[in-house]
């Protein structure tokens, strides 16, 4: 039995679906001025730079992190083997139509602006969000943020532009809360990065309104290394919303991102991220926040789509009562593995942090929980608590579970548990005798089973993220 | 001390011999391990299944085997249960005295005589699992090296009433043994056994690299029960490899007291649906001690049930590593799987690691695990004051009801008395040595 023979969705919610089923997959023609061409040297990350036209710190940065990036060896002592079918060599790790960032929709080019109609952003945009970047392979295409908030003080763009002419403020924090030798792909973006967002709120700014970030790939063997940096200063508000997607290619294609975050004394930065990345995507994204005195930063990740995310969103909770937080929903289908989890440094007393995790493995997809959680011996008062649950739709979705805790001394707490289940063939009985056909029944527990997360994102996206979970699960029942 | 010229060969670069009175499979397979050892690298910093743990630990050059000595003071000293089935004691791998009192049917033989004896039913069993958790190397070592051991076959159908119960000494300085334990067991039958580790004196360091390979057969009974009393200078390997057939019931229970350093790896094998086994451990490291124990619940036939607990109290500057694993194959369906580790935190030196992990490839499965660090909360030390209990006791108290939780799992009075007499004696050194 499957969705196609029940009528668990009505016209309208169907049609929706449909739409977006098809809403990312799309391209357009390749019209890149700039094209680093394929395969990874010092010529070009020369080249790179030399179109960039970056500062020589820079230049020497991303020369530093390639040596780096060579040296290292794929992590796959830990992590899944898979890692090696990526090729490097065929891998085009700069593309770009060599404009500017508009500031207004009309100056975009019409494809790219097409692109971006088709994803919706202009209309979310007009609706309710403060600021908007969208990124087109490795530039930003579009970036606006609304004209009082500049006047307020706020940096909202790109992060070529933020090294340029923000570098003051830009430089002490980048690089610092992930370094160039964090990991192999760290140091890969650290080589190649190009776009992605830097964004700065003065003190005492509570921002109401979220601002948002769109991610696309276009070409096919493309790289995208977006590096993004958020700055919130003491006792300043943010959130921040990025979505991603790609058009399904014949060939992988990586996305490798970095993003920092940094809460000064007091400042709460909450980091939304909606991943819907076509099955052939390689997402190997390193993503950390540190949180100074008081602070807070909470990451809440929903994963759906690419063939392998490796991601580990983490809080270095750096000062006195800072609170790091990780939400996260993964839905893992046939042809996928999400590979996610998170990491808590605590580095200060009583620092609190809390992980809550629950996967999805749908028909022979796989899902994985890595954890990490580190208390020092010279603190005290520090928590932790970590819970993850996995559901198992059919027979052949696998699941795993790997959390490493260390705890110093005996002035701390931590707890971790976690479940695997599937549903229950009685609870499904249970709502067949009351008149739901099966599929009807598979997608109410579904949807109870992450509900108490769904409701941690904005409303717009956690609507969109159980249309999304429902057409995953299509086909998946009987 | 041995101060003579002529120290016996470093057992790391010379080939063991092995006896010319055992059979020639036998000298096969220590050969092939001796090859094997050779050519395996030795774990390094990097390796997931040595995450945490301290490498340098593995530099067992200064080790060598050596006769027995002292037997007659250590046969006085091997006191363990009331009214045993039997009683082996070695002193360095050498069988001093043995006891029996077992009805026909079974047999219970130190290894070197019962590879002689009943040669293809050792072979039929003897190291068939492959070391997956880390150790393949010093699996290999043993394997090549060993000389000694239980070996134990109950008959289908026979229950062993009371437990065979086995010291293994170690005595000299910088002496290894290779202590190997083979139970066995036929359909519908029944036995238990307790292994005692202890060291000669306080002071002198040893080595004990053993190996205890459990086959419990359909729809049987098979508990062993280990207990890792060594001086505070030795180390320790501990290898356990458990199958469980169709219907068996297997527990695996180590207390670790003793040893610089206890490194344990438990894998536990769930071959035929019904199967059962229960993975227990209590540690109480003091001072500097580090245990290091690596665990693996593998679910390979459906409808079958494991659980492990592990409970660890740690004192001064003492450290320990839990990494388990519940592993459940694709076929492997309506699996009951649990696994839980408890870090009690006496110290603020102290250090736990856990790795609780899950690897599930099979549904319609009820997996779940946990693990906690934590200290005694004031309010339970209030309790007991209230009550005109002093602060020290009351914790004392708290930490020995923590363990024998677990304690109370074997089922098995006379045995719960013995392992608690271990751990009682480690509670009042810990006592003492705190004023």
């Amino acid at each position: 039995m499957s969705y196609d023979t029940t009528d668990v969705l009505d016209h309208e919610t169907r049609e929706a679906i449909d739409i977006d089923r098809t809403k990312g997959d799309f391209t357009f023609p390749e019209r890149n001025k700039f094209d680093a061409g394929r395969g990874l040297s010092s010529k070009t990350v020369d080249y790179i730079s030399d179109v960039k036209n970056d500062p020589d710190w820079v230049r020497e940065f991303r020369h530093k992190a390639l040596k780096v990036f060579q040296d290292k060896p794929m992590p796959t002592n830990w992590a899944t083997k898979d890692l090696e079918s990526i090729d490097f060599d065929v891998i085009r790790y700069y593309l770009s139509d060599g404009e500017k960032p508009k500031r207004s929709w009309e100056d975009v080019p019409a494809d790219v602006l097409e692109t971006f109609e088709r994803l919706g952003i202009p209309q979310q945009e007009r609706a309710f969000l403060a600021g908007v970047e969208a990124q087109f392979d490795s530039e930003a295409a579009y970036s606006n943020v609304k004209e009082e908030l500049t006047k307020q003080g706020v940096i909202f763009c790109n992060s070529t532009e933020g090294l340029k002419e923000h570098e003051e403020i830009f430089r002490p924090w980048f690089g610092k809360v992930i370094p160039t030798g964090d990991n192999k792909f760290s140091a890969l973006n650290s080589a190649v990065f190009s776009g992605g967002s830097f964004i700065y709120i003065p003190k005492g700014l509570k921002l109401k309104q979220p601002l948002q970030a769109y991610f696309r790939i276009n070409s096919e063997n493309f790289g995208q290394f977006e590096r993004t940096l958020i700055i919130a200063d003491e006792g300043s508000e943010l959130m921040y919303m990025e979505g991603c997607t790609a058009p399904k290619f014949e060939t992988a294609t990586l996305h490798s991102a970095v993003v920092e975050l940094v809460a000064l004394k007091g400042a709460k930065i909450q980091y939304v991220t909606v991943q819907n990345w076509s099955s052939n995507v390689f997402n190997l994204v390193t993503k950390r926040g540190i949180a100074m005195e008081d602070a807070e930063v909470r990451w809440i990740d929903c994963n759906i789509g690419s063939r392998l995310t490796m991601k580990y969103p983490g809080v270095i909770m750096k000062g006195k009562r800072a609170r790091g937080e990780v939400i996260s929903i993964a839905l893992a289908n046939t042809g996928q593995h999400q590979d996610t989890g998170a990491k808590m440094i605590h580095a200060a007393d009583d620092t609190t942090s809390n992980v809550v995790s629950k996967s999805i493995s749908v028909g022979e997809g796989r899902s994985t929980y890595r954890g990490q959680v580190h208390i020092p011996k010279h603190l005290k008062g520090c928590k932790n608590n970590t819970e993850c649950d996995a559901l198992l739709i059919n027979s052949h979705s696998r699941t795993d579970t790997y959390p490493a805790i260390t705890v110093k001394g005996n002035r701390h707490a931590t707890q971790h548990e976690a479940s695997v289940s599937q549903v229950s063939e009685d609870m499904l009985f249970y709502m067949q005798q009351r008149g739901l056909n099966q599929g009807q029944a598979m997608s109410l527990a579904v949807n109870g089973f992450i509900n108490d997360l769904v409701r941690e994102f904005p409303m717009e996206y956690s609507v969109e993220l159980k249309r999304l979970i429902d057409l995953e699960m299509e086909g998946s029942v009987g | 001390m041995s101060l003579t010229l002529d120290l016996p060969p470093s057992m790391l670069t010379t080939a063991p011999e092995t006896p010319a009175y055992l059979p020639a499979w036998f000298a096969d397979r220590q050969q092939s391990a001796w090859q094997r050892f050779l050519a395996t690298p030795a774990p390094k910093r990097g390796d997931e299944n040595w995450r945490f743990s301290s490498i340098k630990q593995l530099d067992f050059s200064a080790f060598r085997k050596a006769p027995a000595s002292h037997a007659n003071v250590l046969i006085a000293r091997s006191t363990g249960l009331a009214a045993p089935a039997a009683k082996l004691i070695f002193v360095n791998d050498e069988l001093v005295h043995v006891d029996s009192n077992l009805p026909e049917g079974v047999i219970c033989l130190p290894l070197a005589e019962a590879l002689v004896s009943h040669s293809d039913l050792v072979q039929a069993h003897f190291m068939k699992q492959q070391t997956r958790l880390g150790s393949a190397k010093f699996a290999a070592l043993h394997e090549a090296s060993l000389t000694n051991g239980l070996f134990v076959h109950v008959a289908d159908h026979l229950e062993v009433e009371g437990t065979i119960e086995v010291h293994h000494w170690i005595s000299g300085e910088n002496t290894v043994i290779f202590p190997h334990t083979l139970i066995v067991t036929g359909k519908s039958s029944k036995v238990r056994v307790v292994d005692i580790f202890r060291s000669a004196d306080a002071v002198q360091p040893g080595l004990a690299i053993a190996f205890n390979d459990l086959s419990a057969g359909p729809n049987s009974r098979l508990d062993y029960i280990a207990i890792q009393a060594f001086n505070e200078v030795s180390r320790v390997i501990q290898i356990n490899e458990t199958a469980a057939a169709r219907d068996a019931s297997t527990t695996g229970f180590i207390l670790n007291t003793g040893a610089a350093w206890a490194r344990n790896e438990s894998l536990s094998r769930l071959e035929g649906s019904g199967s059962r086994s229960d993975m227990l451990s209590v540690s109480i490291p003091a001072h500097e001690q580090e245990y290091d124990q690596r665990t693996f619940q593998h679910h390979v036939s459906e409808g079958a049930y494991s659980d492990l607990l592990y409970k660890n109290s740690l004192y001064d500057d003492s450290r320990t590593i839990f990494s388990g694993l519940i592993f459940v194959d694709e076929n492997a369906h309506h699996t009951d799987a649990y696994q839980t580790c408890r870090n009690l935190l006496m110290s603020d030196t102290c250090e736990a690691n856990s790795m609780p992990g899950l690897e599930i490839n099979a549904d319609q499965v009820k997996c779940s695990h946990g693990s906690t660090s934590s200290q005694i909360s004031d309010e339970e030390i209030f309790y007991l004051r209230a009550r005109g209990i002093d602060p020290g006791n009351a914790r004392q108290l708290i930490a020995r009801g923590f363990s024998v939780d677990v304690v109370d799992r074997l089922k098995n009075e006379a045995v719960e008395e013995l392992v608690l007499s271990f751990i009682d004696e480690k509670f009042s050194r810990i006592a003492n040595g705190h004023g």
